[in-house]
């Protein structure tokens, strides 16, 4: 299993998550210590061990393809931070 | 009925249960609008001591209220018909707001509802109030809450745990006839175990998901908290069933678990694992747990020490899955479609610092840590070997149910912790879930009962039981059977 150091920084930039460098430092610490204990997996054998996703394994579950009702428009737009002319209004993203 | 016994009669509706109340309502001794009135002058009373509810709209429950009474004025008979529940801030009801206890969700108002609420509507029940819960249900002692802190009504110094702790201290303060939550590694059976009620974690897919904001999608279930084990059952007849809104929801029958609740449990076998009455574990916990097995001995139960041996790498295992999964879920909280934004250059910077801005420190930490047991080159190490753990763990379960009806533990380590006490520390708060996480690992069900209470000072214990997968038929009947052989869940906190 990996070493128990996270790079903060590259993480929070995956999960496009903003930190503080003071944040940064404290969730290193305590991420060491968490992985520190997790890695008590690495004890167990699990070759041979099929993985489990769900717990009641279910697949494909399908259903027929139907006109429905669905959310109005106006109830979609209802919580958006920004909108207008029946859209949300996001920053330029391309030039 | 004298002016004075009107009095204690009405004053007191907030107290009964669901079973109670729906009888006084049938026979038309009461209104439902009574009996919410009640909830809402004790939510006044003593809400501002508990803090269990966010947020609530005392003349939108009145009006429910008000259509139920006509309804049972009209001779409709339903099995929540007016019924106040009050539900935990991470399932949308049509119309009221939803934060998850999160700054992030700004001033979101749920635009649908969820298919357990829709389905308590159509029962009858007047839906209202949001219950305080650790920010997106990450915490076992609601002290993750960007609202402030919820009391535990046995000890207002102490948490009332987590994550649903608004939805247990709510019932246990009478704020409220019954109330929901969600329970992804314990979160309603912990806290119910804390405040000393009844506390449900239905089997995986027994209740749709639909509606209930995700953490870790293989894993969450929504249940109920109820003053004793007939109203649970109540309630999860009321929500389960196959949803097509929830791919996940299992076209098993529903059966009618109340009426197999006074079944006899004699010649049962009940489990006790082995690896359960080890290190940790309070003295006076055990000790209530050991008299609640020699109950069992009493009513004629088979008791059978098993072994569930890969419980020590449950907690390890969980953090991983479930972390891994909110990562995922959470992604969908970036300032666009709904909620709080904080604006930025380009789309990446908005989505940082809407995040950054929004999420509160426990979150950041279960998102960072997702994140890192999913990236390259670390995937397989810890989410994929984790997933073959969570095989084992789930085997171990399987097992142990061919030889027996019920597994028996207790629901937490401890009683009901400080305020404070273990919120710096965020990986002994993760080991307090340590007897409630694996049933979430294997998917089974499992309730919390009451068992007791320690001494000095006066906090609730609660008796953890284990059932099969759909196994909740006998699940219940197997708890009902010690409540009925006890007072525990007749004792009110004095706060």
């Amino acid at each position: 299993m990996a070493s128990a150091e996270i790079d903060v920084k590259y993480v929070a930039h995956l999960a496009r998550l903003a930190l503080t460098p003071e944040e940064e430092k404290q969730l290193g610490a305590q991420l060491g210590s968490i992985l520190g204990y997790i890695e008590k997996l690495r004890e167990l054998d699990v070759s041979g061990v099929e993985p489990t996703a769900h717990a009641v394994p279910m697949v494909n579950v399908t259903r027929a393809d139907e006109i429905r009702p669905s959310l109005a428009h106006e109830d979609a737009l209802r919580n958006a931070p920004k909108k207008g002319g029946g859209l949300f209004i996001v920053p330029k993203i391309v030039e | 009925m004298s002016l004075f016994h009107l009095w204690l009669n009405n004053s007191m509706l907030n107290q009964l249960t669901i079973s109670e109340l729906t009888a006084k309502l049938a026979r038309r001794e009461v209104s439902a609008r009574e009996a919410t009135q009640a909830c809402l002058d004790q939510i006044a009373r003593v809400d501002g001591k508990i803090h269990a509810f966010i947020s609530h709209d005392a003349a939108d429950a009145l009006a429910q209220a008000d259509a139920a009474d006509k309804l049972i004025s009209s001779g409709a008979i339903k099995p929540l018909l007016g019924v106040p529940i009050a539900i935990k801030d991470v399932l949308a009801v049509k119309n009221q707001p939803l934060n998850c206890a999160s700054k992030i969700l700004g001033n979101y108002i749920s635009p649908y509802d969820a298919t357990a609420i829709e389905k308590l509507k159509a029962a009858g029940a007047v839906v209202f109030g949001r219950l305080n819960m650790d920010e997106f249900a990450m915490g076992s002692s609601t002290e993750n809450s960007a609202f402030g802190l919820t009391r535990n009504p046995w000890d207002v110094t102490r948490i009332p745990g987590g994550s649903s702790g608004g939805s247990a201290a709510a019932v246990a303060a009478d704020e409220c006839i019954a109330s929901l939550g969600s329970d992804t590694g314990g979160s309603i059976r912990q806290p119910a175990a804390l405040c000393g009620c009844v506390g449900l974690k239905p089997t995986y897919g027994r209740i749709s998901r639909y509606g209930l904001v995700a953490f870790a999608s293989s894993l969450d279930q929504i249940g109920p908290f109820t003053k004793d084990v007939r109203d649970a059952a109540i309630l999860l007849g009321v929500m389960s069933g196959v949803d097509p809104r929830d791919s996940t929801s299992v076209p098993e029958p529903v059966p009618n678990y109340v009426a197999a609740l006074d079944e006899n449990i004699k010649g049962m076998r009940l489990g006790l694992p082995k690896e359960y009455m080890v290190g940790g574990l309070d003295a006076e916990v055990k000790a209530s747990v050991d008299a609640a097995v020699k109950q069992y001995e009493k009513l004629g139960a088979e008791i059978v020490e098993i072994s569930l041996p890969h419980t020590d790498y449950a907690v390890a295992t969980y953090y991983i899955i479930a972390t891994a999964e909110a990562s995922a879920n959470l992604a969908r909280f970036d300032g666009i479609r709904y909620g709080a934004r904080v604006d930025g250059a380009d789309p990446i910077e908005l989505y940082a610092r809407t995040r950054g801005a929004g999420f509160g420190a426990e979150v950041k930490r279960r998102i960072i840590l997702g994140t890192y047991v999913l990236s390259s080159g670390y995937h397989d190490a810890y989410y994929l070997q984790a997933q073959k753990v969570r095989t084992l763990i789930r085997n171990d379960f399987l097992k142990a149910f061919e030889t027996v009806d019920a597994i028996v533990t207790p629901t937490t380590p401890t009683a009901a912790f400080k305020a404070g006490e273990k919120s710096g520390d965020p990986l002994q708060m993760y080991l307090s879930d340590i007897f409630t996480i694996s049933c979430n690992l294997a998917g089974i069900c499992g309730v919390s009962v009451p068992c007791g209470f320690t001494k000095n000072p006066k906090l609730p214990i609660g008796l953890q039981l284990l059932g099969r997968p759909f196994g909740e038929e006998t699940l219940l009947k197997i708890a009902h059977a010690y409540e009925q052989a006890t007072a525990w869940h007749r004792e009110k906190a004095v706060f």
